[in-house]
């Protein structure tokens, strides 16, 4: 793959995102491509429906999934961190987020803060998409991207459920999203990013998702402590039925997360919807069948867990490999999850309760660098002709390297201010009574 | 007055009921309950974390007879709660001294 040249000028970094491999994309600027562009109405609308799938994989997808796993007495406590976070993130991403990952100028690691509070954005400004000359709303574009952050920091709180107070989530938000979030989703997505001058491929956030917000998660989960009683009293998930429709969510929202990220309707963004079905149908069979090979039943965790391993795995090559490619990949991710949340999460001992690093950062990482492999045109990928395996992987290498180390110390900072300015973590009889009742004054299930 | 209290697998529910209903027994509660005797439970594996679940669901049967008829109604469960497998459960007989229909402020025999 050719790295391609930041050109970024004015307001170039605005609208590109993922797929650093398409070639039109050098020419891109918002500014340079303000006179020529059109905005097409099928890319508009399929952008605004992507948008909504992303929401409805954090409200009640991600909330049901992660609901269902806790026990019962935390279940409202779960959902409302998660649907709060998102809540926040939202607003963050509006005032200074959007600005600081996709404004203009700047540099490698943050965007320029011209756009703090939207500003000089309306109705008529555009973003560019990965087709010189072919854009969509602004607004959209923002939008989109918000639900991504929206979802990161959701998923992050996977790892410290149970546990965490409500007040401690809210202010790790806010920290978080600023520190850690807007600079890596700079670095990968925008022009003048550095992860996207080297080249890295990451179609729909591998690793601006799933590995920053695993890596974070066991940070988190690593300063917050164990829950009182883990890992030596029973924590059977409340409700594999909520979980499974959470998971089935999670699935279907997916293709607005991994096919939105081509941000037009097109043959990249069907390139990425079939791979979304396929790496996340062998995932699925592959959890399945380790289970039975490792002497279990095959469960319905186990196929919710492969379906998610699986669409983590695929988001970071959803449009940069073919279908057969991330069929193999969803089902290596699938079997290296399992071993990471059966085995390693027991043997090292630490308690992320959701297994959010288990599945979301392995996941991602095995995702990342086989991108670096799927991409390639002799194995059915998108890459061009003259494409080579080895130095991809190195870029690919270097990205997840540099995302694993900014989100372990970022994580760490907000998880201390957290402490500093909450408390962090509730009582103890608080932890044995449930959050819901302690923190919310409610409870899931009244009969 | 006697008391029958059956232990039962929840799936015999619907036999037991019939089989009291075709003796006439005119009362019936049923509670969920969750208990062990020899089968000692069962292993449940999530997410290769396995939890030995001890107390197992099944349902408990209140019933409250005539004692000239407590073996009729012993039989019927006995008989329609039977799989011949392990955890098919436990009877037990006590005896009642008083009952009353809150209704009516019947009391004993008036009052089943």
């Amino acid at each position: 793959m050719k790295i391609v040249n930041s050109i970024c000028r004015g307001a170039g970094a605005a609208g590109i995102a993922a797929f650093a491999a398409m070639p039109a994309m050098a020419q891109e600027t918002a500014t340079a491509a303000a006179a020529a562009v059109t905005v097409d109405k099928g890319d508009t609308a399929w952008m605004m429906t992507s948008t909504l799938l992303v929401l409805m994989m954090i409200l009640p997808g991600l909330a049901l999934f992660y609901g269902g796993l806790t026990r019962s007495k935390n279940m409202l406590s779960t959902m409302t961190q998660i649907g709060a976070a998102a809540c926040i993130a939202m607003l963050v991403w509006v005032c200074w987020g959007y600005t600081m990952a996709f404004g203009d100028g700047g540099g490698e690691i943050i965007s320029g803060f011209g756009k703090l509070f939207l500003s000089g954005v309306t109705s008529a400004s555009t973003a560019a998409t990965f087709t010189s000359g072919v854009a969509i709303p602004e607004y959209v574009f923002i939008c989109f991207q918000m639900t991504f952050a929206a979802i990161t920091v959701a998923l992050v709180l996977g790892s410290v459920v149970e546990r965490m107070k409500f007040s401690a989530t809210c202010v790790f938000s806010v920290v978080w999203l600023t520190i850690v979030y807007f600079p890596i989703a700079h670095m990968v997505w925008a022009s003048n990013g550095v992860f996207f001058k080297m080249g890295a491929l990451d179609f729909a956030g591998g690793t601006v998702v799933h590995i920053n917000a695993g890596v974070s998660a066991l940070v988190a989960a690593l300063i917050l402590g164990k829950r009182i009683g883990y890992p030596t009293e029973a924590m059977p998930p409340h409700s594999l039925t909520l979980t499974s429709v959470g998971a089935g969510l999670l699935w279907v929202g997916w293709f607005g997360f991994n096919a939105g990220s081509a941000l037009e309707a097109n043959g990249s963004a069907g390139l990425a919807m079939i791979n979304t079905f396929v790496a996340t149908a062998s995932a699925a069979l592959a959890w399945l069948v380790v289970e039975k090979i490792a002497g279990h039943r095959p469960s319905a965790l186990g196929f919710c867990s492969g379906i998610v391993a699986g669409l983590v795995a695929v988001t970071p090559a959803a449009g940069n490999s073919g279908p057969f490619g991330a069929i193999v990949l969803g089902a290596v991710a699938s079997v290296v999850c399992y071993f990471a949340v059966t085995k390693l999460k027991p043997k090292l001992g630490y308690d992320d309760a959701l297994d959010a690093f288990g599945i979301h950062a392995i996941g991602g990482m095995i995702g990342a660098l086989g991108t670096g492999i799927v991409y390639a045109p002799s194995l059915g990928g998108p890459g061009p002709a003259d494409f080579a395996i080895s130095p991809q992987m190195v870029t690919q290498a270097l990205a997840v390297g540099t995302t694993i180390v900014w989100s372990a110390v970022g994580s760490a900072i907000a998880i201390y201010v957290a402490k500093a300015v909450t408390g962090l973590r509730v009582s103890a009889d608080a932890e044995r009574e449930g959050l819901d009742i302690n923190e919310h004054g409610e409870r899931a299930y009244s009969y | 007055m006697k008391l029958v209290i059956a232990i039962i697998q929840p799936y015999k529910l619907d036999e037991v009921r019939e089989a009291l209903a075709a003796i006439s027994v005119e009362g019936l509660t049923v509670s969920e309950a969750r208990g062990y005797g020899r089968q000692k439970g069962q292993t449940e594996v999530y997410r290769g974390a396995e939890y030995d679940v001890s107390l197992i669901p099944k349902l408990r049967l209140d019933v409250v007879v005539e004692a000239s008829f407590v073996d009729k109604v012993v039989e019927a469960i006995e008989t329609s709660a039977r799989t011949g497998r392990i955890g098919d459960g436990k009877i037990f007989v006590l005896e009642v001294e008083q009952a009353v229909r809150i209704r009516t402020g019947d009391r004993n025999q008036d009052a089943l």
